[in-house]
C-alpha cells in the first residue's frame, strides 16, 4: 500500500509541476529585441532611441501588457559597427528567440543585420535608417517607419524656393546613409533647377573636416546640405565658422538634435535649418498632439536630456509598432508577427504608422509614410522657419 | 591659390596635433619597447580630466590643462608600476597584450562613468577666426599649435639636455650598465611611461577643446599616433614631429585634391610607401637613440 501511495504522490507532484510550468509560460514576458549603437561614435543617438523604447515598454506594461503578457526588451549594443550589428541580430534570434527586432539605427548597420533576418525568418522594424536600398533589396522581413532619403527629399521639395536655394554643395558621412542622401537630395534639387556643386565625404569617426570645408568654400554655392549624426554636425558648424563659410546650412536625416547644437555649437549654429521627424519644442503641432505632449512630459519626468527627444521618439514608435503587431497576431511566432505587421495601423509620436509595399514584387518590404518637418535655429532657439510660421 | 594656402594652414595645424600625439608614443614605444595600445586612452583621459576640472571643479581653462597633464602622468605612473614592472623580463608580446587589456578596460570605464554622449570643453578664446589675407584660422587652434610646439620642444630638450634624459637613454640602451653607473632604472621606467602618458593627456585636453570629448575618441588618436611613429622612426622625437606635420598636410591635400572619401587612405598609402622605401622610418638616422 505505501508503495502505491508513493507512486500516486509522485504523479501528483509531477502533474502539478507541469501545470505550473504551463501557467508560467502563459505569463512569460514577450521579448522584443533591440539593436542600437550604445557605444562608439554615434552612441548618443542610440542611447536616446533606447530610452524612448523603454518608455513605450513601460506604457504598454502599465496598460496590462500585450494580450495579458508583459513586454521585455532585450537590448544589444552594435557599437556603431556593422559587423557587431549582424552578430547582435544572430544572438537575439538564436539565443533569445525574439519574435521581432527593432534596429539598428545606422543604414550600414541595418543592412549588415538584414541577411540574418531572412536566414532565420524574423521581422525587423527599422526606426532610423534612411538608405533607400534597405526596402529596395527584396527582404520581406523589413518594416521601416523612418523615411528613406528620397521621401525626405520629396518632403523638402515644396520649401526649396522659399529657402532660396540656387547652388548647393553636400557634405555627408561616408556610409550608405550619407551616400544615399546625397543622391536623393541631389536628384530632387536638380529637378528643381538648382545647380549642384561639390559632394564631399567624411569618415564616421573623423573630427577635422577643414579640408572638405575649404573645398566647399571654393565651390561657391549658397547652401550646404549636411548629412551625419549630431556630433559631426557640431564640429562642421564650428569649423565652418572658423573658415568663414557663409552658407545656409540644411541638415537632413532627422539626427541633428537642434537643441544639442545650440548647446555645443553656440553661435555657429545660428540660422541653420534642420529636417526633423519630431518637434518636441512644440508637440501640439504634431499629428497627435496629446500623445506627443505625453511623450515629452514622460521624457522630462525620467530626467532624460531634452536634446535626445528628436531621436528618442523613434524608439517609442518602433516598439509600439512591434507590440501592436504581436497583439494583432495573437501570439509571438515571428512569421505571424511579420504577417500582422502588414495590418498595423497606429498613431505614433511622429504620426500615423501604416506599411505600404516597397521593393521587388513578391519580396516586398514594408515602408510607412512618416511626417517630415523643417525647423530653424534663430536667436539661440528652435523655431518654425518664417515660411512655415502661422500666417 | 587661396584654396591651396588654406589647405596648407589646415594641414599644419592638424599635423601639429598629430605630432604631439606621436612624441608621447614614440618615447614609450621606441625607448621602452612597449607597444602601448592604451596611448589613445591616456589621450581620452586627458580630455575628460580637463572637462571634469572645468565643468565640475570650476577651474579655469589653463589650470584644467595642467590638471589633465597631471592626471595623465599619475595614471601613467600607476599603470607602469602595477602592470609593466612585474612583467619587465617578459617578451614584447606579453606587454602588448596587457596594454590591449588596459585599452579596453579604460575605454569601457570611461563609457561607464561619462556615458556615450559627446561633451564639449568650453574655452576662453573668441570663436571668430583670425583672418590673414586669403586664409583664416581659429585662435584656439593657433593656441593649440603653439602649446604643442612648446611641449615638443620641451620633450626634446628634456631627453637631449637633462640628466634625467641622459639616464633615460642610457637605461633603454643598456639597463645593466646604466644600473652599474648608479641610474635607478625602475624609476626611469616609471618616469618615461608617465611622461609619455602625460603628453597624450595634454594632446587630449587640447584637442578635446577643438573637437568633442567621447569615450571612443582615443581610437582614432591611437591610429594616428602609431602612423606618426612609424613615419618618423621609433624613439625619434624630431622624426615624430616631422612625421606628424607631414601626415597632417598629406591627409589635408589628399582630401582637398584627390577625394575626401579616401582621406585616411591617402595617409596610409604614404606610410606603406615609406615602409617599403625606408623601413626604419622617414627620418631615421644611422644611430638612433632607441
Amino acid at each position: 500500500m505505501p508503495k502505491r501511495r508513493a507512486v500516486f504522490l509522485t504523479v501528483l507532484v509531477v502533474a502539478a509541476l507541469m501545470a505550473a510550468t504551463a501557467l508560467v509560460e502563459a505569463q512569460a514576458p514577450i521579448k522584443i529585441g533591440v539593436i542600437e549603437p550604445l557605444s562608439g561614435p554615434v552612441a548618443a543617438s542610440g542611447n536616446y532611441v533606447r530610452m524612448g523604447a523603454e518608455i513605450a515598454r513601460d506604457w504598454i506594461n502599465s496598460r496590462g501588457g500585450i494580450n495579458g503578457r508583459k513586454v521585455e526588451l532585450l537590448i544589444e549594443d552594435n557599437k556603431s559597427d556593422p559587423k557587431e550589428a549582424a552578430s547582435a541580430a544572430e544572438k537575439l534570434i538564436v539565443r533569445d528567440k525574439v519574435p521581432a527586432i527593432m534596429g539598428a539605427w545606422g543604414s550600414s548597420m541595418t543592412l549588415a543585420a538584414m541577411p540574418k533576418l531572412e536566414e532565420y525568418g524574423v521581422p525587423m522594424v527599422v526606426e532610423t535608417s534612411s538608405a533607400a536600398t534597405i526596402t529596395k533589396r527584396g527582404n520581406p522581413w523589413i518594416f521601416r517607419i523612418s523615411p528613406p532619403s528620397e521621401m525626405e527629399a520629396l518632403g523638402l521639395e515644396q520649401y526649396v524656393d522659399k529657402l532660396g536655394v540656387k547652388r548647393v554643395d553636400f557634405l555627408a558621412v561616408n556610409t550608405d546613409w550619407g551616400r544615399g542622401s546625397i543622391g536623393a537630395f541631389g536628384d530632387m534639387l536638380k529637378k528643381k533647377g538648382v545647380a549642384v556643386g561639390a559632394a564631399e565625404f567624411m569618415e564616421q569617426s573623423a573630427t577635422d573636416m577643414n579640408a572638405q570645408l575649404t573645398k566647399i568654400k571654393a565651390a561657391g554655392g549658397d547652401t550646404l546640405f549636411v548629412t551625419t549624426a549630431v556630433e559631426q554636425i557640431t564640429l562642421i558648424m564650428k569649423q565652418a565658422q572658423e573658415q568663414r563659410l557663409a552658407r545656409k546650412i540644411v541638415t537632413t536625416g532627422g539626427s541633428s538634435s537642434p537643441t544639442q547644437l545650440i548647446k555645443q555649437a553656440g553661435a555657429a549654429a545660428e540660422g541653420s535649418y534642420h529636417i526633423v521627424f519630431f518637434m518636441p519644442w512644440f508637440p501640439e503641432a504634431m499629428p497627435d498632439g496629446k500623445l506627443a505632449k505625453a511623450f515629452v512630459d514622460e521624457w522630462a519626468k525620467r530626467g532624460h536630456p531634452f536634446e535626445g527627444l528628436t531621436e528618442g521618439f523613434r524608439g517609442h514608435d518602433g516598439v509600439a509598432t512591434i507590440a501592436e503587431a504581436i497583439k494583432l497576431a495573437g501570439n509571438d511566432d515571428p512569421k505571424a508577427v511579420r504577417d500582422a505587421l502588414w495590418r498595423v495601423s497606429l498613431m505614433g509620436v511622429n504620426g500615423p504608422i501604416k506599411f505600404e509595399k516597397d521593393g521587388p514584387a513578391g519580396k516586398e518590404s514594408g515602408q510607412s509614410r512618416p511626417s517630415i518637418f523643417v525647423v530653424q535655429i534663430r536667436d539661440g532657439k528652435v523655431t518654425l522657419p518664417d515660411f512655415l510660421a502661422k500666417k | 591659390m587661396a584654396e591651396l594656402l588654406q589647405h596648407l594652414v589646415n594641414g599644419l595645424v592638424l599635423g601639429g596635433t598629430y605630432a604631439l600625439l606621436g612624441i608621447g608614443l614614440t618615447l614609450i614605444f621606441g625607448l621602452m619597447n612597449v607597444v602601448n595600445f592604451a596611448h589613445g586612452e591616456f589621450y581620452t583621459l586627458g580630455a575628460y580630466a580637463a572637462f571634469a576640472a572645468l565643468g565640475l571643479a570650476g577651474l579655469n581653462f589653463f589650470l584644467a590643462l595642467l590638471g589633465a597633464i597631471a592626471a595623465g602622468a599619475l595614471l601613467g605612473a600607476l599603470c607602469e608600476v602595477s602592470l609593466l614592472r612585474p612583467l619587465r623580463r617578459e617578451s614584447i608580446d606579453t606587454t602588448m597584450l596587457v596594454m590591449i587589456g588596459v585599452w579596453i578596460a579604460m575605454q569601457n570605464g570611461e563609457l561607464l562613468v561619462w556615458g556615450g554622449v559627446a561633451q564639449s570643453i568650453p574655452h576662453p578664446f573668441p570663436t571668430a577666426p583670425l583672418v590673414l589675407g586669403p586664409v583664416s584660422v581659429a585662435p584656439l587652434r593657433l593656441f593649440v599649435l603653439l602649446v604643442a610646439a612648446a611641449l615638443i620642444a620641451a620633450s626634446y630638450l628634456l631627453i637631449q639636455r637633462t640628466k634625467l634624459g641622459r639616464a633615460m637613454r642610457a637605461t633603454f640602451q643598456d639597463a645593466e650598465t646604466a644600473a652599474l653607473m648608479g641610474v635607478r632604472i625602475e624609476r626611469i621606467h616609471t618616469a618615461t611611461f608617465a611622461f609619455g602618458a602625460a603628453l597624450a593627456a595634454a594632446a587630449g585636453a587640447l584637442l578635446g577643446s577643438i573637437f568633442l570629448v567621447y569615450p571612443s575618441m582615443g581610437d582614432l588618436a591611437s591610429l594616428k599616433a602609431f602612423s606618426v611613429v612609424i613615419l618618423g622612426g621609433l624613439g625619434n622625437v624630431p622624426g615624430a614631429t616631422l612625421g606628424g606635420l607631414l601626415l597632417g598636410v598629406v591627409e589635408e591635400l589628399g582630401a582637398g585634391y584627390v577625394s575626401s572619401g579616401y582621406r585616411d587612405a591617402v595617409g596610409f598609402v604614404i606610410i606603406i610607401v615609406v615602409l617599403v622605401l625606408r623601413p626604419a622610418g622617414l627620418f631615421a638616422r644611422s644611430e638612433r637613440i632607441g
